[in-house]
């Protein structure tokens, strides 16, 4: 029977690393990705609209 | 009511305002679910890296010359770890931030004679070998000017060093017993039996693995199969990962500091580096009774984003 | 036993300043005022569910021991789970510091809840490198062998060897997700205690303006 559940990474990351150098500066994809993912988190936090406006506006 | 001055950074203002219903045990279960989803979506899709530890086994077949070189500078006092001071032993300068010379004053306490814990004692335990046995008693009944003349005989020839048919050939006539340690050795190692041995000085159960990897490290090899991944000091290797997988990269300020003068070039650049993150640490820790950095946000202005709301309803008042 | 003895009891005391500081309504309030109004407020309880992931599958590694993960696909896919879980904590709880730190949220007698913070986030560093310590492979290898030098040359390497694994294992398996634990609490309890942070006020007098909570 075959197995349903395998638990092999569909895309396993274990190529050798893609990295950006520039001057001293010296980073890897993933992590730039990852940095660039929490700035984008933080101001999309910071600026989209929150749920509940009226029922806030109902409570003041 | 008793008035003091109110301290914009420092005081907050009463909230006289509404309350909104807030269900903060649905919040959270909402939180864990799907930060769990989150994990397992990226757990299956990409996995994580696991690269196989190397042993002094794999290392001393894959490059038995480096070995070879590593285990000689470990029996002259060369090596890293050799030379290391303290925790290790008392033959380097520890490193120190102007005056104050931490690792010196803690002392030694792991104490680790680079050559008897790694060439020495590992071939003495050696059964049967009555040429290597020899030597060994040879060599530690020298005195220590003849031990340096054959070491240094040896270092010399071992520029030219070859490694033919599981040998260890260094045309030195003058090394002494020295040849046939390291030779013995390299074989010691390539067998396995190295590995077990510095691991067993600790008794039959053991988890430090203090002696096999201060070895390790000392070689061109770990560091070599480091920098193919980006793993290296210079490379911003403490925030990195094999492989293509995201690292560590809330450790990014830590090793910006290898990266540049004085940090990059200084004997001392790891106490220097420690000693700017500790006060760094410090400052982050107290910037709520820090006049000027507390008052960074209100002049950012940041705030009227996160409260906009608020500001549109009242006014900008409260 | 008369009531004043009952009174001067430590349990008695203790209960009595306990519920005082936290009364029920504020340990599990249902209401928040009505400034809470952002995405960027999500980011505290989205590093703690993100906490409550890694211990849990820090536990499930933990009963088949340190070298299952290597031999067992199984094993290897919760190691991938905890490994995700803590980039995802460490993401969540560095925006949350950004986010506190552009709210002040020190002010109105809120320092120890910052000061506990910043000290749970070093102490989530440190439990991080433990773990990477301990994973028994090339990385736990280089990482090891690297970080000594620097934790050699505070003194504390010493002590604190981190090229001993089963020291290593321990510090990340018992003492310091203890320590992250309790401060964890500690940070959180002190945030129902004392509110979240009110808005700052844009035309604030500082010679008349009364101090509700301060310094």
């Amino acid at each position: 029977m075959a197995t349903i559940l395998s638990f092999a990474a569909i895309f396993p990351l274990n190529t050798l690393g893609h990295y950006i150098h520039w001057h001293w500066f010296y980073i890897s994809v993933a992590n730039l990705i990852v940095i660039i993912l929490m700035v984008v988190t933080f101001v999309s936090a910071l600026l989209l609209p929150f749920p509940g406006r009226r029922r806030r506006k109902e409570n003041q | 009511m008793t008035k003091k001055a109110f301290r914009p950074d420092v005081d907050a203002p009463e909230w006289k305002g509404g309350h909104t219903p807030y269900d903060i045990i649905k919040e959270g279960t909402i939180a864990v679910l799907v930060i769990a989803l989150l994990t397992l979506i990226l757990a299956v899709v990409f996995g994580s890296p696991d690269e196989t530890a190397i042993t002094i086994k794999s290392w001393s077949n894959a490059d038995p010359i480096d070995f070879a070189t590593t285990a000689l500078s470990e029996l002259n006092g060369t090596s890293t770890s050799a030379a290391y001071g303290a925790p290790y032993n008392h033959n380097g300068t520890s490193q120190q931030i102007g005056p104050l010379q931490l690792a010196k004053w803690v002392g030694v306490r792991i104490p680790i004679n680079a050559a008897q814990a790694f060439v020495i004692q590992p071939l003495k335990a050696l059964p049967n070998e009555p040429t290597l046995d020899a030597g060994l008693a040879k060599y530690t009944s020298a005195s220590s000017s003849t031990q340096t003349t054959w070491l240094n005989a040896y270092a010399k020839a071992a520029t030219n060093m070859k490694f033919v048919k599981g040998q260890v050939v260094v045309s030195a006539p003058s090394a002494g017993p020295v040849p046939v340690m390291i030779n013995d050795l390299t074989t010691m190692a390539r067998s396995g039996a190295l590995d077990q041995d510095l691991l067993n000085d600790n008794g039959f159960y053991t988890t430090d693995y203090t002696k096999p990897l201060l070895f390790l490290a000392d070689g061109q090899y770990l560091g070599n199969l480091a920098t193919e991944q980006h793993l290296g000091g210079d490379q911003w290797g403490m925030m990195n990962e094999t492989g293509n997988y995201p690292g560590q990269s809330w450790l990014w300020l830590y090793t910006f500091w290898y990266q540049i003068p004085p940090f990059n070039n200084s004997g001392n650049g790891d106490a220097l580096v420690w000693g700017v993150m500790m006060v760094l640490s410090v400052l982050l820790l107290l910037v709520p009774v820090i006049p000027g950095l507390r008052s960074v946000p209100r002049k950012l202005r940041i705030y009227r984003l996160i409260w906009r709301e608020h500001y549109r309803d009242s006014g900008g008042t409260s | 036993m008369s009531n004043a003895e009952i009174d001067r009891q430590w349990t008695t005391r203790l209960r009595r300043k306990a519920a005082g500081k936290l009364p029920p309504e504020k340990l599990l309030p249902d209401t928040q005022p009505s400034y809470v109004a952002s995405w960027i407020y999500v980011f505290g309880v989205a590093t703690l569910a993100s906490l409550g992931v890694v211990i849990f599958t820090g536990c499930i590694l933990a009963i088949r021991g340190p070298q299952w993960w290597h031999g067992s696909q199984y094993g290897h896919f919760i190691n991938s789970l905890h490994l995700w879980s803590v980039e995802i904590f460490f993401f969540t709880m560095v925006i949350h510091l950004w986010g506190k730190f552009a709210m002040a949220a020190w002010r109105g007698g809120r320092t120890l809840t910052w000061m506990t913070g910043v000290v749970t986030f070093l102490a989530s560093i440190a439990t991080a490198f433990t773990g990477y310590a301990s994973q028994s492979n090339f990385d736990a290898q280089w990482i090891t062998t690297q970080a000594k030098d620097g934790i050699n040359a505070t003194g504390a390497g010493a002590y604190f060897n981190v090229l001993n694994l089963g020291q290593m294992l321990m510090w990340h398996i018992v003492l310091l997700p203890i320590a992250a634990v309790v401060l964890t609490g500690l940070h959180v309890l002190l945030v129902r205690i004392k509110g979240v942070v009110p808005p700052f006020e844009d035309d604030v007098q500082p010679a008349t303006q009364k101090v509700a909570v301060g310094e």
